[in-house]
């Protein structure tokens, strides 16, 4: 087991060298960088050139990169992604200000995608076939076609603006200071409606879709047939026996999805006025922020990793069959 | 021997009834966009002018494609940047047309900004006045175009690296599937987003891009299907025979490893054409004079309490591409995937 775990972290580590090389050199090497963009306004062509080179030097953009980069990855061992170029702030603050609006969407989506889907997966599996399991299926697959950004559009013309029944810019509405604790709390909630929502109905269709199929399989092994010649209660057979046997592959894809949705969506945030990562995202790609595009670009390939060596090591949990011995 | 496998495919592809209804919604979306200039056009199919017959709209259909501008080119008046056939248009001279369904063209300003549907536009016109259904027909142009090519790159660069990694094995197959790993990483809409911020933003580069980002998953699925097709027998068998390890993965491991990258391509165009419109929406794929579903969906957004009435036909309109690209893609996998069928007789 031990060895295992050195030998996942050995590998993430170098895939993690690999993933911020490559994003270091994409962002260093193309045209226009932030000291041009900042100093793109000034008129008079002296003094925009000296301020360039003086701004270029501040970023330390005048060495060459293998040595920018070893600055970088100096400072990140410290656990320091150093500051923004374009309003001075410490990368790490800007960052924790965004990471609350996309995480509690994040986890509450997923909360609910778990919730909703479960019992929806698992009685379309029982009644393989059936009425429910038809129209559920269908009425979901169509769902899962709606691309969240057109939802959301749909949902801020209609609920939004034609029938005024939520909020849809931002987390606050104006005077959220004036408002009671309990004025504050129904606010926010309000807020969190719509993009929440557009962040999960996609998920359903797939994760009571997926659920459904394992359970299919599972249900066919002997070992359900034992339990059920045994007499178990249907009940008994299908919670206890089956489902908990086909939570294997739902961990997996909960590894696989869980940092995708952790890493927020730009355009709903961008639309929802969301003040997430995403947003923070676009607008550092927009104003060639590099110290904040390389923190989030390395943020999000560790949680990619991290999630799935945690989704891995999960499976001897749930499955004492795997063994991580070679 | 290839050709009976597609064949027998294609039969049971036909006992679908929504993969085909997927399959005819496809088929109208390219013929809406290859039909484009004589759907949508602000000059006619076929008019007579000051004497002479004309046929613009035919000109503008055969441009779309590449390099027949060399040689027919629209006849005189037409080609002027400033002639204006509606305005000079005169019946009393004898002057008539056979107009497109549509009589407005994507860029023409058409009428005042913003107006609701009504009967002269049907929906209605943008922050220009600009008519939507046309900018609606041309857009199809631009999501169909992105759909299919990026892929298409996508396709060659996944079919050539999956290939050398599959077949190959060793260190090749090492540093593919490492690089394969790190690609994917990154949610591949940032990715797409940190690599077109430095470009000019032009549908071209959003093709490629996409298709860039997109070959992984095509490359991984290949490089599969070789290392278990290289194991059957008739590999072995052809390989025995003395057949060049080139001709083995083309002519006999590479068509049979074809059918599963089809389905991952049916999806990634839907995929494609979703990534367009999100581009285009914040600004990043076409640029404003030209038509999008994205762009057209962004307008609306712009003018959420003025003008409402451009959201839904976009959002139709994506909805729909998106969804008749799934269900050929899912009915693909099931009429692939021999196992599949079997569990249903």
């Amino acid at each position: 087991m031990l060895s295992y775990i050195l030998r996942r972290l050995v590998t993430g580590l170098v895939t993690l060298f690999g993933i911020s090389v490559i994003s270091f050199f994409i962002i260093q090497l193309v045209p226009g960088d932030p000291a041009q963009i900042q100093t793109s306004q000034i008129a008079d062509a002296a003094v925009s050139e000296r301020v360039y080179q003086q701004l270029r030097e501040l970023y330390g953009l005048d060495k060459p990169i293998p040595v920018q980069y070893a600055n970088w990855v100096g400072k990140l061992v410290v656990g320091d992604f150093g500051s923004s170029f374009h309003d001075g702030r410490r990368v790490s603050a800007k960052i924790g200000e965004a990471l609350w609006p996309t995480l509690s969407v994040a986890l509450l989506s997923f909360m609910l995608t778990l919730i909703i889907s479960t019992p929806i997966g698992i009685y379309s599996a029982l009644r393989q076939g059936g009425g429910f399991d038809r129209s559920v299926s269908t009425g979901l697959y169509m769902l899962y076609s709606v691309p969240n950004y057109v939802a959301g559009m749909l949902l801020i013309l209609y609920l939004g603006v034609k029938w005024d029944l939520l909020p849809f810019r931002g987390m606050r509405s104006d005077g959220y200071d004036e408002m009671t604790t309990l004025g504050q709390m129904w606010d926010l909630a309000q807020h969190y409606v719509l993009i929440t929502f557009c962040f999960t109905f996609g998920n359903l269709a797939y994760y009571s879709r997926f659920i459904r199929q394992n359970l299919l399989e599972v249900v066919r092994q002997d070992y359900i047939r034992t339990a059920r010649a045994k007499g178990l209660g249907e009940r008994s057979v299908v919670l206890k026996h089956a489902f908990t046997n086909s939570l294997i592959p739902l961990i997996s894809l909960i590894g696989l999805t869980l940092p995708f949705v952790l890493g927020g969506s730009v355009i709903l945030e961008y639309m929802f006025n969301w003040p997430g990562l995403g947003r923070l995202y676009f607008e550092s790609v927009l104003q060639r922020d590099y110290p904040t595009i390389m923190a989030l670009n390395f943020i999000t390939a560790l949680l990619v990793l991290g999630i799935t060596f945690i989704a891995d090591l999960t499976y001897g949990l749930v499955d004492p069959r795997i063994s991580y011995e070679k | 021997m290839a050709r009976s496998y597609w064949h027998i495919t294609w039969r049971r592809f036909r006992g679908h009834r929504l993969g085909m209804v997927g399959l005819c919604v496809v088929a109208v979306l390219f013929l809406v966009a290859f039909l484009s200039p004589i759907l949508a056009n602000e000059q006619p199919i076929l008019c007579r002018f000051d004497g002479g017959f004309y046929y613009p709209a035919v000109v503008d259909l055969v441009h779309q494609v590449p390099g027949t501008s060399l040689i027919i080119q629209k006849q005189r008046p037409y080609r002027l940047a400033t002639f204006d056939f509606k305005r000079e248009f005169d019946p009393e001279r004898g002057d008539w047309a056979l107009w497109t369904p549509v009589r407005y063209g994507p860029r023409e300003i058409a009428a005042e900004p913003l107006a609701g549907p009504s009967g002269r536009h049907w929906l209605g016109t943008d922050q220009s006045g600009r008519d939507v259904l046309s900018r609606m027909v041309h857009g199809t142009v631009v999501s169909m175009k992105v759909g299919f090519l990026s892929m298409g790159i996508a396709v060659i660069l996944g079919l050539v690296f999956g290939c050398i990694a599959g077949y190959a094995g060793g260190i090749a197959d090492l540093v593919i599937s490492r690089f394969i790993e790190v690609v994917q990483c990154f949610p591949a809409f940032f990715l797409i987003l940190a690599v077109l911020a430095w470009f000019p933003p032009s549908i071209e580069n959003v093709m490629i891009v996409i298709g860039l980002t997109r070959w992984v998953g095509i490359a991984r699925f290949a490089r599969g299907e070789i290392l278990r097709i290289r194991e059957t027998d008739y590999a072995l068998a052809a390989r025995s025979l003395g057949v060049r390890p080139a001709q083995l993965v083309l002519r006999h491991l590479l068509p049979n490893a074809l059918a599963p990258v089809l389905v991952s391509v049916t999806f990634g165009i839907a995929v494609s054409i979703l990534i367009e419109a999100g581009l285009s929406w914040l600004g990043f794929g076409v640029q404003p004079p030209d038509a999008s579903w994205g762009t057209i969906l962004r307008s609306g957004y712009e003018n959420l309490f003025t003008a409402g009435h451009m959201i839904p036909p976009a959002c139709v309109a994506i909805f729909l591409a998106v969804l008749s690209f799934n269900l050929v893609g899912d009915t693909l996998r099931d009429v692939i995937d021999p196992r599949l069928q079997a569990e249903r007789a």
